[in-house]
Parts: structure tokens; sequence; C-alpha cells
């Protein structure tokens, strides 16, 4: 029986999520029983407490408005379009509604039989997913695992499997390796080894040809069983014949290369046999660190290399771990610690280094400090570098001689960490700059200008400091220096109130009809600044209002809502909204930075899905109660 | 003599009785909110009342300002006579995939559907006739139910005058533009059923009907 009425309500359903996933004859069954409503202008199709409707709505044409209650100045909690849905509630709970939807134009909604959904959702999760997420971006608490539960019963974790073919990529090994005459003694090869930091070396002959290899292995099983005295050439405890391959192995082909021949080392050389010279050699750490999915891999690759080069591909690996983290759903808190001791660790290789290279050694103690994303220990794409170093009081007489020191230390760094891939600031805020480059006393009194001279942009200016971390060097210099600071905060509230006045400032996510604010023009126009419209704004609040608390050492925003939830029992539903709202923002930005091979700053809204929009619009709602928040506490309202 | 003025109680179908059976207890009073309206379209084979036959009866019920989609209703009519000069409107071949009932079984049907529904259409005289002559042909009374028409009442929601130009039938495709519905399925009934139906719902809204708005006051309009 030809149904044209319902064949087109199933046309405009199957546009929208989560229809659009739904299978087809089950779409058609509902769309055979879709009541069509249709809403004059002000009309209103539910209020709140009333009792649950037998369905909810998707709106076909025309605009509703959802708000708090039904009075004029109600606050607003969201505006459908077509495609939106909306009234969740009697599918997801059994309250009556908490919400008045009025039609804010003429609209058209249908409303979808719930008797007739729910079968077909118990089928497919996808779509309670998306409803959930759409329920929950349009109440006030978004801690969805309430809901889910009470849509699926048995609610395992839903695991995404999916896995590119890295097996077939080609794997990296590691060039000019280590080499050592076949007569060199053994104690030679150990000094060799452990000052390079490697685990084995190959034997080569009077031809400079691969002929051996000697590893960690034969010194543990030959020179200290005492089956041989470290005074025998290396030839005698080599493992021979020697594996040699061409480069270009695959992952795949290097895993086999090794199971069969059960080493862990394959020497590479120039055409893959050993009558030409190793080019490199491919061990099983390797062959970890090309799958990248070793932490620990990597960490201590960092620990071993000794160039900004080898920390460049290291750091790109680290992007690389960081995708897989992402997109098998990996909690943002445990990605965010992980990738930040990775940043952290190159950042303090990068400085070893520097200190290596540089002709003395430092004369006073300092500490290398990060500002920014890294200081938050949030910082999980590559940005700029935001530094900053400290050091030691000295006589006045040294004082010029200390101070050249560090800044030409600090400039080594700067270059470094740039090769490495962490661009330069462009605000020069870096430990290069003679201004981030100071002692402790002189510190001490550019944290107190900044909190007792005010004036507006110094504030801006100096925001990022009080969120600084101690890389390197001395913890005691970090602690007086925060504990002055602390100090000086302590009763001073025209500085919060300038401090609140500056986190307020930033452009808001949506503009008077909910749709999304983006750049007017240049570079990025008609992209989502989400950096400035959504990160910012909650970074910007959790730091002044943690100095309001005066606790230091909590620098990661979304670990300081969790401790504000600590402090004020009475927000502490808001704050944990808050503290997954930072999460759930940063954990967007770096999934699109992974797609669109940037920063992430910038989001095209174009290729954002619907379900992911509603996400965003769900963290924005968070944002606006947080700068209220921010406005009332710290009386910002008279200076706006 | 006499007997030819009395009148012969003539047997009609039970189905028809039963149709009838609806009308006894008829209220103009009722608030605009209980009524159901069955919205309709037909398809016809042309225009003439006479030669032209239904090919297709589609409608939609409206109720308390909502339409019920599951209650819909499209019939294909299986037409001896067959204007094919009509087939290039409807798109309606005479050997379409759809199943097709005889002219007696849809009439059947869509008086069960229809009961003591108003019925909504635009320029109902049309469609009311047509379905009038098929119900003579088949040997039965008229239509009982009350009529609405949105062209007619569309009418009433603009200040008509001469200037303006604007005293003259409105055509579906008309009204539907001037009410912002996007026009889809035009030119099949059930489709053009439902564009009537969102035309007739804007329509009250603009002429201020409310659901307690009894029913007189809109078909005396």
């Amino acid at each position: 029986m030809k149904n044209t009425i319902a064949d087109r309500v199933y046309d405009f359903l199957k546009k929208y999520p989560p229809f659009d996933i739904i299978k087809k004859e089950d779409l058609i069954t509902i769309a055979e029983n879709v009541t069509i409503a249709y809403l004059e202008k002000g009309k209103v199709l539910f209020k709140n407490d009333d009792n649950k409707h037998g369905y909810f709505y998707i709106v076909k044409e025309g605009g509703v408005v959802l708000k708090k209650n039904e009075l004029p100045d109600a606050e607003i909690i969201d505006i459908c379009d077509e495609g939106d849905v909306f009234g969740l509630r009697p599918l997801i709970t059994n309250d009556s509604y908490m919400m008045t939807a009025i039609a804010e134009e003429e609209a058209l909604v249908y409303g979808i039989a719930i008797d007739v959904f729910k079968p077909i959702l118990e089928k497919e999760q996808h779509v309670g997913l998306f409803l959930i997420e759409s329920f929950t971006s349009k109440t006030k608490t978004p801690f969805t695992n309430k809901y889910t539960n009470d849509l699926y019963h048995d609610n395992d974790a839903i695991s995404v499997g999916e896995k590119d073919l890295q097996e077939l990529q080609i794997i990296k090994y590691t060039g000019n390796p280590f080499c050592i005459d076949k007569d060199d003694l053994v104690i030679k090869a150990a000094t060799r080894m452990s000052e390079n930091r490697v685990g084995s070396l190959i034997v080569i002959d009077e031809h400079k040809l691969p002929i051996g290899i000697i590893t960690d292995k034969d010194f543990r099983h030959k020179i200290v069983t005492g089956v041989f005295n470290n005074r025998v050439p290396v030839r005698e405890i080599m493992s021979f014949p020697v594996e040699t391959f061409k480069k270009n192995l695959t992952i795949t082909e290097a895993q086999l290369a090794m199971v069969k021949n059960k080493t862990g080392h394959l020497v590479i050389t120039e055409d893959g046999t050993d009558q030409t010279k190793a080019i490199g050699i491919l061990t099983e750490h390797d062959v970890v660190i090309s799958q990248g999915n070793s932490a620990s891999g990597l960490m201590k690759a960092i620990k071993r290399s000794r160039s900004s080069k080898e920390l460049r591909k290291i750091r790109q690996q680290i992007t690389h771990l960081l995708k897989g983290y992402i997109f098998q759903n990996i909690p943002v808190t445990i990605i965010t610690q992980i990738i930040h001791e990775l940043n952290e660790a190159i950042t303090i290789r990068v400085i070893e280094i520097a200190l290596d290279r540089m002709p003395e050694k430092p004369p006073v103690q300092f500490s290398w400090l990060s500002l920014g994303s890294h200081g938050r220990k949030e910082q999980l794409l590559v940005t700029d570098q935001d530094n900053a170093l400290v050091f030691e009081d000295v006589p006045n007489d040294k004082y010029d001689d200390v101070k050249k020191y560090f800044i030409i230390l600090a400039t080594k760094v700067n270059i470094l960490l740039n090769k490495v891939g962490y661009e330069f600031c462009p605000a020069d805020m870096m430990a290069r700059n003679p201004k981030w480059c100071q002692s402790l006393s002189e510190w001490k009194s550019q944290f107190s200008h900044w909190i007792h001279h005010v004036d507006n942009e110094d504030i801006l200016f100096s925001s990022i400091f009080f969120d600084f971390n101690r890389t390197y060097g001395s913890k005691e210099l970090v602690r007086e220096l925060s504990e002055s600071i602390f100090s000086a905060t302590k009763y001073n509230p025209l500085f919060f109130t300038l401090m609140g006045r500056s986190a307020l400032q930033n452009p808001s996510p949506l503009g008077f009809f909910r749709q999304f604010l983006v750049e007017q023009d240049g570079e990025h126009k008609d992209m989502f600044d989400i950096k400035a419209r959504a990160l910012m704004p909650m970074i910007d609040a959790a730091r002044i209002l943690i100095l309001s608390h005066k606790i230091k050492s909590v620098n990661n925003t979304a670990e300081r809502y969790e401790k504000l939830a600590e402090l004020e029992p009475s927000n502490k539903e808001f704050y944990t909204s808050c503290s997954y709202a930072v999460k759930a923002l940063i954990k967007f930005r770096t999934k699109h930075g992974l797609m669109q091979h940037s920063n992430g700053r910038y989001i095209i809204l174009k290729e954002l899905t619907k379900e992911e929009r509603l996400k965003l619009k769900r963290c924005f709602k968070t944002i606006s109660e947080l700068q209220e928040l921010i406005k009332l506490r710290f009386k910002v309202a008279q200076f706006l | 003599m006499r007997k030819w003025f009395k009148k012969t109680k003539i047997e009609y179908p039970t189905f028809w009785n039963s149709y009838k059976s609806y009308f006894d207890k008829e209220n103009l009073n009722i608030p605009l909110k209980d009524v159901t309206f069955v919205v309709l379209d037909t398809e016809t084979t042309g225009f003439n009342y006479t030669h032209d036959r239904m090919l297709c009866i589609g409608a939609v019920k409206l109720r308390g300002n909502l339409i019920d989609v599951g209650s819909s209703f499209e019939l294909y009519i299986d037409q001896t006579a067959f204007n094919p000069d009509s087939v290039e409107i409807h798109g309606i071949m005479k050997n379409t995939q759809f199943e097709k009932v005889s002219e007696t079984k849809a009439l059947r049907e869509f008086l069960a559907y229809l009961k003591d529904s108003v019925i909504v259409a635009h320029h109902t005289y049309f469609d009311v006739t047509m379905i009038n002559r098929a119900l003579e042909r088949n040997g039965l009374p008229y239509l009982l139910n009350q009529t609405l028409d949105t062209g007619h009442l569309f009418k009433k929601t603009k200040a008509i005058n001469r200037l303006l130009q604007n005293d003259r039938g409105y055509s579906l495709d008309d009204v539907c533009k001037e009410l912002n519905i996007p026009i889809k399925d035009r030119h099949t009934a059930a489709g053009d059923a439902m564009l009537t139906a969102q035309a007739f719902l804007k329509i009250l809204a603009r002429l201020k009907f409310k659901p307690a708005s009894s029913l007189k006051s809109l078909i005396r309009k």
C-alpha cells in the first residue's frame, strides 16, 4: 500500500540524526506513526511540569524555543530549528517535563511516537547515544551515565577497535649505528655503549663490513657470568653471523625477521647483504616505537636522544600516539597526563642537551618554567613555546655575567625547542627574552607590580605567568616565588576584579540566536575559534577562582575545577560540569587538530556533525554560567 | 396517484447506513479542538463532472492542530473511463504499480474513513462534486458532511482591495507560496491533501481561531 505522506516524512527524517542511522524499514515504521503538529507563533507545545507526551519532537519547519518556564523573561535553554530534536524527557526518564517548549515562530513539528521508537532504540545503541547527547545538552548537568543506564540496562563500554594498517608502514631504523672493530677489547665496547646509551654495537671487520653484533645480553651471559674476562676482543663474545637486511622494511617484516632469527637486533646494510657497510640498526625497541603505542618506549627514546632532530621524530610519534588515544576514547585526563609527561621529558632533554653544549656549568641554581598550556599540563598538540627562567639572586657585581649566561642558555633551549617543533611565541614570551629571564627577587617584584599596580594590559599579559610550572631545575626557587605571589594577592580585591574582567573579555561563542559565532575576516574567516571563544574563558575563570582560594600547585584547568568542587561543596555539581566541559573542549580541539594537521584552534563548522555541534553547545552553556559567577563573585559588573 | 407521491423507501447498503448514522447527533457548537477534519484531495481524469472520473483519493485527518500520519488515506481507483489528456498533470498512468480498487470499494472505504468529519479541501466544490457524482453512479445519495474551502478561507485572511487586485481565485500553489509551505508532491492526492492541511492550520491561526472557537463560527466565515 502506497503511503505518500509517510514517504515524505521518511524522506525528511532520514536527513537528520539520529534518524539517519536507523534502518530503512524501521524508519518507515517510525514515519508512518508520526503526528504532525502545527504551532502558531507563541504557542506552547508543552510546559514545565506538564505530564509527558507520548512523543518526542523534531522540528520540521520554523523554530521552537525551549525555556525554563513560560514566563516571557525565562532563561532560554535552547532554540531548535529544522532537524533539531527536543522534548526527549519522556523517552529517557519517566518524570514530567522540566522545560517549556514554545513556538518562536510559526512551526511544524513531527511527534515521534515513543512506543514505536523505543523498540528500535533498544536495537541501535548509537541512536540512543545521540539522543542522550542531545538530551543532556539541554539539561543542567552534563552527566550522561545516569541516563545511559536508563536506556540500556546492560551498558557495556563501547569499544572502538579501529586501527589503520600500521603494520604495513615502513619502519624507521636508527641510522649511523655505533660500530666497534672486531679486535677492540670488550671493555672498550662496554664504555662506548654506556657513553652513548645504546644497547648494542655492530662489530665490523677490517673492511668496515658487519660481521657480528654485541649486545647487553652478550655481556650478561658471557662476561658477568665469568665465561670471559673483559680483556678479550669483542669478536670472542659477539653474536654472529649477523642478519643483514635492506632498508624500507615494514614493521611486520621486521617483527618476523626478529622472531625467525631469534634476535632483537637487525643490521641494515646498503644493499641488504653483509658485503656492504652497515647503515643502521633496527631493534625491538624501534618496532615498539614505530607502532607508536608505547608511551614508555617513547619516554626511553627521549632520554636516549642526542639531538633536536631525533626529538623532532619522537615528538611526531607522540602525535601519532595521541591520535590513537583520542580515537580509542581514552579518558582525556589520562591522555593529558601522558602527553604532558612526554612533553615535559622532551623539554628536559632539550635543556640537558643545551647545558651540555654550554662551555661551562651554570654559575648558580636556576629553574626553567613552562607557562601557558604546557604549564597547565594540558598541551596535547604542538603549540607555541611559552617559558621563562628564574635564577638565584647574586651579588650585583656578578649579576650581568650570570644573566648573560642564562640568556645564552635560554636562547639555545628556545632554538632547540623550535627545531623539535614548538614554534616561537609570537609575543616573545620566552626565556631568551631578558624580560622573562630574571633573578628570583626581580621576578618577585615583577609579580608584585602585576598584582598591585594593575592596569588592564598588565593583566592580560601576566595571566599566563600565573600558570607556571617548574620543568627543570631548583624546586626551592619556584616554591619561594609562588609563596611570594600568593601572599601578594591576599589582600587585593582590585586585582581579582580586574582579573575577572579580563576573564570575561573573551569573545562569546554563540550569538543571540544560539548560532556559532565565526571569525569575520582574515585567514580563518568563517571558522570557529575554539581557543578564544571556548577554552580561554574556562581557563581564565579557573585561574582566577583557584587564585582566590590561594591554592598553588594545581595548574591543570580540569584539576582546578575538581579542586574547586572540593572547596565549595555548594557548587560541587557546577564545578564538576566545568571540569567535564574543559576536558570535552580539549578533546574536541585535539581531535580536530589531528584531523586538520593544525593546532586545532580554528574549527570548520561545516565539517562538524550535528552530534558534535550539540556537544560543543553544551559546553558553552557551562561557560556562560561560569562567566555569570565570575561577574558576581569578583564584582566585575561595575567595571564592565 | 397517491402512490406516485408516496416516498419510495430505497434500501441503501449497510456501509452507507452506518456512515449516515454518524450524523444523527450533529452539533455545530462543538469547539474546534474536538472537531475531526478530513483534509482531502482527489485526482481525476479531467475537469468535467460528467465524463471524468476520480483516479485517487488522498486525505489526512486533523484534530486539535495535529495531523496524524498514521491516519492518512490514499486509495487509487481503477477507472475504465480514462481520459489520456490528464495523465500529464497527475502522472497517474492507467497501469501503475500501485494496488487499485474499484470505485465502489473506494467509496465504501472512504465513507468508513470519513464518518461525520468536516471536509476540508482546496476548492472543495470540485472534489465534493466529483465524489458525489461517483456516489450517484453507485446509486447512493450525496455526502452529508460539513465542508470548508481553504481557497475561500485564505481569501478571508486578506484585506480584499481592488487596487491590490487580490480579489481573485488562489490556487493551492499560490496559497502555499504565500503561507511559506514548501511544495512537495504537488499533484498527488495525498501530497496535495497534506499541503492543504498545512495551509488550513496556518489559515486558522491567521484568522485568529482558537481551539475553543465553535465549528459554527468557522463554517459561517
